[in-house]
C-alpha cells in the first residue's frame, strides 16, 4: 500500500474515479482523504489560503512535525515507541539558547554538540530497550522524565540565553529572502530532504529488515537480521530527526519553557493517522508524513474557524478517532 | 509445577532435567522481584533519610506515603486490567479530573446528596470506559488513539465547561480523604479493597481468565470461544470506574472538583506503575499484587524525595532513572514462564517436556 501516484494510462475520468475509490478505500488512503477534505474546507472558508504565500507559510509551520513523524515512523514500524522526542526537542532548544546565547560564532559548534547529544539520547533509548529489554514505552518515558528534569535543573527552571540569527535561519527564513514576497522556506526543503531520504532508506535492506523486525522479530532474527541493532538505529534516527526538528522549531518559534511539550503524542498520532500500525510491521513513511500534514492542517482549520482554544482538543479527539476507525473498518472487511 | 519447555527436553537425560526443575522451583517470579526491589528502595531511602537525621518511618511520613499510594493505586489497579488485555488507557487522567468535578458539583455541599454525587461520578466514568471499550473492540480503533482521543474530548469539555475549581464536597464525604485509622488513611484501605477485588476477579472468575486470554493472544482467545469484545469492554469500564473513584478521592481531599488534575500525569504514571509491577505491556501476563508493589515503590520514592528535600527537577531525573532501572532488573526474566499465571492448575499443566522428567 504505497501512496505514490499511479501513472498508468487512462482517461481523465477513469483516473478521477480510481482516485476517488482509493481515497474512500480506507487504510493509509484515509489520511490522504482527510488531508484533502481539511484543506478543501480551509480553502472554502478562506480562499486566500490557496495562494502560494499562504501555502508556503503552512509548509513552514508543518515541517517540524513532518520531520518528527518520520523519526517516530522508524521507531514505530520497528515495533517500539519513542515518547522522549517531545522532551528531547525541548531540551535541544534550551541547550542551544543557553550555549549560543546570541553569539553568532558559536552556532556551528553548538549545532555539532546538539547532534552529538541527540545521538547519545537515541543510543541510550535504543540500548536500554534492546539490550536491557526494558519495554520502549517505559525506557523512553523514563528518558522523557530525565530530560525534562535535567534541563530545568540545569537552567534553574526557566530557559535562559538566546538563539543566534544564524541558528534561526533554517526554521524562519526562505529562498529568495525578500520579506513579504513568495519564498520557499528552508524548513520545507529540510522536510522534503528528510522525507526523500527516508523513502530511499525504507527501500534499502535496512528499511526492509526494520519492517520485518517490527512484524515478527523472531522470524527476522532467524532470517539473519540483527534485530537489536536495527531497533537501536531506529531510535538513533528518531533522536537525530528530533534534533533537526528542534532546530526548525527553535528557529520558527524561539525559546519558551513549554517548547516541545506534547510533541511526542502529536508525532505518534500523526504516524498512526497515516495507517502505520502500532506494534510495527505495517505502513509507509509517506503515509506518516501525510498524517503529520493532516494534523497540522487540522490546527490551521481550527485557527481559520476561530474555534475557542478550549474546544480544540475535543474536536481533534473526535476527528482522529473517526479517521482511525474508518481506516480500520475498511481494512478488515 | 511447570518444567521448562522442552526444546531439549526429550533428548536430555533425566538427571539434567530434574536439576532444571529444582532451579525453576526457586525461581523468583516478577512479583517477588518487585517486592524485593521495594524492600531495597525502602532500605536505601531509610538509610539516606537517617543520615540526614530524619526518620523515613515516622508516622507522618508513613501516612504521607500511604496517602500517595491510594490516588495512584486506584488508577493503576484499573490500568492493570486494561494492560493485561493488551490495551492501554491514556484517558484516565482526564477521567479523574472529570469525576472529581462531577462528584463535587453534584454534591454541591449538601450532605444528603453525597450518594447521588458518587453514583453520578461513577456512572460518567463507566460511560467513558464503555466508549473506550467499544471503540477498541467494535470499531477496532487502536487503543492508543482511542483513549488518547476520548481523553482529548474530555479535556475539551473540561476546559470549556469549568474555569477553575468548582462544586463543594460536604464534610461528611471529605472524611474519605482525611480519616485515618492509626497511620493508615481510609482511602488506602479502600484502595487495597479495590485491589483485592481486582485480584479475585483476575484469579478466580471467568471474566478475569478471559482477560488473560485476550491479552495473551486475541485470535486464539476468539477461536477458543472467548467473547473477546466483552472482556475488553469490561476491562475498560472497570479501569474508568477505578479512575472515577480516584476522582472522588481528589474531590474529597480538595473539598472541590478541579480540572487541573489532568496535568498530574496520572496516565503515564499509572502505566509506569503497572509495568514496574511486572505486568507485561504486551498483555497476557501480570498481577494486581505486583501493581500495588509498583505503586508503593513510586510512593516511597516520592516520600523520600520530599523528606530529603530534593530539588523538584532532580526528582524527575531520579524518577526516570529509577523506573528504567527497576524495570530493567527483571525485564529479562519476563520471558520466563515463571511470571505467567498457571492456566490449567497444578496437576493439569503437563508441558511438552514432561516425558523426560
Amino acid at each position: 500500500m504505497t501512496l505514490t501516484a499511479d501513472t498508468s494510462p487512462g482517461t481523465a475520468r477513469g483516473t478521477a474515479r480510481r482516485w476517488r475509490e482509493r481515497l474512500l478505500s480506507g487504510g493509509s488512503w484515509t489520511v490522504l482523504a482527510l488531508l484533502v477534505v481539511v484543506l478543501a474546507v480551509i480553502v472554502v472558508i478562506n480562499p486566500s489560503f490557496a495562494e502560494p504565500v499562504s501555502l508556503m507559510a503552512f509548509a513552514k509551520k508543518a515541517a517540524p512535525l513532518v520531520v518528527l513523524a518520520v523519526g517516530q515512523y522508524f521507531v514505530i514500524v520497528s515495533g517500539e515507541f519513542d515518547l522522549s522526542v517531545g522532551s528531547l526537542v525541548g531540551a535541544q532548544v534550551v541547550i542551544a539558547a543557553r550555549l549560543i546565547d546570541g553569539e553568532e560564532a558559536l552556532t556551528w559548534p553548538v549545532l555539532g554538540l546538539m547532534l552529538a547529544f541527540g545521538l547519545l539520547v537515541g543510543l541510550v533509548n535504543g540500548l536500554v530497550t534492546t539490550l536491557l529489554r526494558v519495554p520502549s514505552f517505559i525506557a523512553t518515558l523514563g528518558m522523557m522524565l530525565v530530560l525534562f528534569g535535567a534541563i530545568r535543573l540545569w537552567t534553574g527552571g526557566a530557559p535562559t540565553g538566546a538563539l543566534s540569527e544564524g541558528f534561526r535561519v533554517l526554521g524562519r527564513k526562505g529562498f529568495p529572502d525578500v520579506p513579504g514576497q513568495f519564498q520557499v522556506p528552508y524548513a520545507l526543503l529540510v522536510a522534503l530532504v528528510v522525507v526523500g531520504l527516508a523513502v530511499l532508506v525504507m527501500r534499502r535492506p535496512f528499511g526492509r529488515s526494520l519492517v520485518a523486525a517490527g512484524d515478527n522479530d523472531v522470524a527476522a532474527t532467524y532470517s539473519g537480521a540483527s534485530v537489536w541493532w536495527l531497533r537501536t538505529r531506529a531510535f538513533l534516527l528518531s533522536s537525530f530527526l528530533a534534533t533537526v526538528a528542534a532546530v526548525l522549531i527553535g528557529g520558527y518559534a524561539g525559546v519558551t519553557a513549554q517548547v516541545g511539550q506534547g510533541l511526542e503524542f502529536m508525532a505518534i498520532t500523526a504516524v498512526v493517522l497515516g495507517g502505520v500500525a502500532l506494534g510495527g510491521g505495517r505502513g509507509t513513511v509517506v503515509a506518516a508524513m501525510v498524517g503529520a500534514l493532516a494534523l497540522e492542517a487540522l490546527f490551521t482549520l481550527f485557527n481559520q474557524l476561530a474555534l475557542p482554544s478550549t474546544i480544540r482538543p475535543a474536536v481533534q479527539g473526535v476527528i482522529i478517532i473517526v479517521a482511525v476507525a474508518y481506516a480500520a473498518r475498511r481494512r478488515r472487511t | 509445577m511447570t518444567i521448562s519447555t522442552g526444546s531439549t527436553g526429550s533428548s536430555s537425560t533425566a538427571g539434567t532435567s530434574s536439576t532444571a526443575g529444582t532451579r525453576r522451583r526457586y525461581h523468583l517470579g516478577s512479583t517477588e522481584i518487585v517486592y524485593l526491589a521495594l524492600i531495597g528502595i525502602l532500605l536505601v531511602a531509610g538509610v539516606l533519610v537517617a543520615v540526614q537525621g530524619g526518620n523515613l518511618f515516622a508516622q507522618q511520613n508513613i501516612s504521607y506515603m500511604l496517602t500517595q499510594t491510594s490516588l495512584l493505586g486506584f488508577v493503576a489497579v484499573g490500568q492493570t486490567l486494561v494492560v493485561l488485555c493488551r490495551s492501554l488507557d491514556l484517558s484516565v487522567g482526564y477521567v479523574v479530573a472529570l469525576c472529581s468535578l462531577i462528584g463535587a458539583t453534584t454534591m454541591a455541599g449538601d450532605p444528603s446528596r453525597v450518594w447521588l454525587g458518587v453514583v453520578a461520578a461513577l456512572a460518567v466514568a463507566a460511560a467513558v470506559g464503555l466508549v473506550n471499550g467499544l471503540l477498541i473492540s467494535a470499531l477496532r480503533v487502536n487503543a492508543f488513539i482511542a483513549t488518547l482521543g476520548t481523553g482529548l474530548i474530555v479535556k475539551g469539555f473540561l476546559d470549556t465547561r469549568f474555569k477553575g475549581p468548582e462544586g463543594e464536597v460536604p464534610l461528611a464525604f471529605q472524611t474519605f480523604g482525611y480519616t485515618r485509622i492509626g497511620p493508615v488513611p481510609v482511602s488506602t484501605i479502600v484502595m487495597l479493597l479495590v485491589a483485592a477485588a481486582a485480584f479475585v476477579l483476575l484469579t478466580r472468575t471467568r471474566a478475569g481468565y478471559h482477560m488473560f486470554a485476550v491479552g495473551g493472544n486475541l485470535d486464539v482467545a476468539r477461536l477458543s470461544g472467548v467473547r473477546t469484545g466483552r472482556a475488553l469492554v469490561l476491562a475498560h469500564v472497570l479501569c474508568s470506574l477505578c479512575a472515577g473513584v480516584a476522582g472522588l478521592l481528589i474531590a474529597a481531599r480538595f473539598g472541590t472538583g478541579n480540572a487541573l488534575v489532568y496535568s498530574y500525569g496520572l496516565d503515564l504514571d499509572s502505566i509506569a506503575a503497572v509495568v514496574l509491577g511486572g505486568t507485561l505491556l504486551f498483555g497476557g501476563r501480570g498481577s494486581v499484587v505486583g501493581t500495588v508493589g509498583g505503586v508503593v515503590i513510586l510512593a516511597v520514592l516520592d516520600t523520600a524525595f520530599n523528606v530529603l528535600d530534593v530539588n523538584p527537577f532532580f526528582k524527575d531525573v531520579l524518577r526516570g532513572v529509577i523506573i528504567i532501572a527497576a524495570v530493567a532488573l527483571y525485564a529479562r526474566r519476563q520471558i520466563d514462564p515463571a511470571s505467567r499465571r498457571v492456566r490449567f492448575g497444578a496437576r493439569g499443566s503437563v508441558p511438552r517436556g514432561s516425558d523426560a522428567a
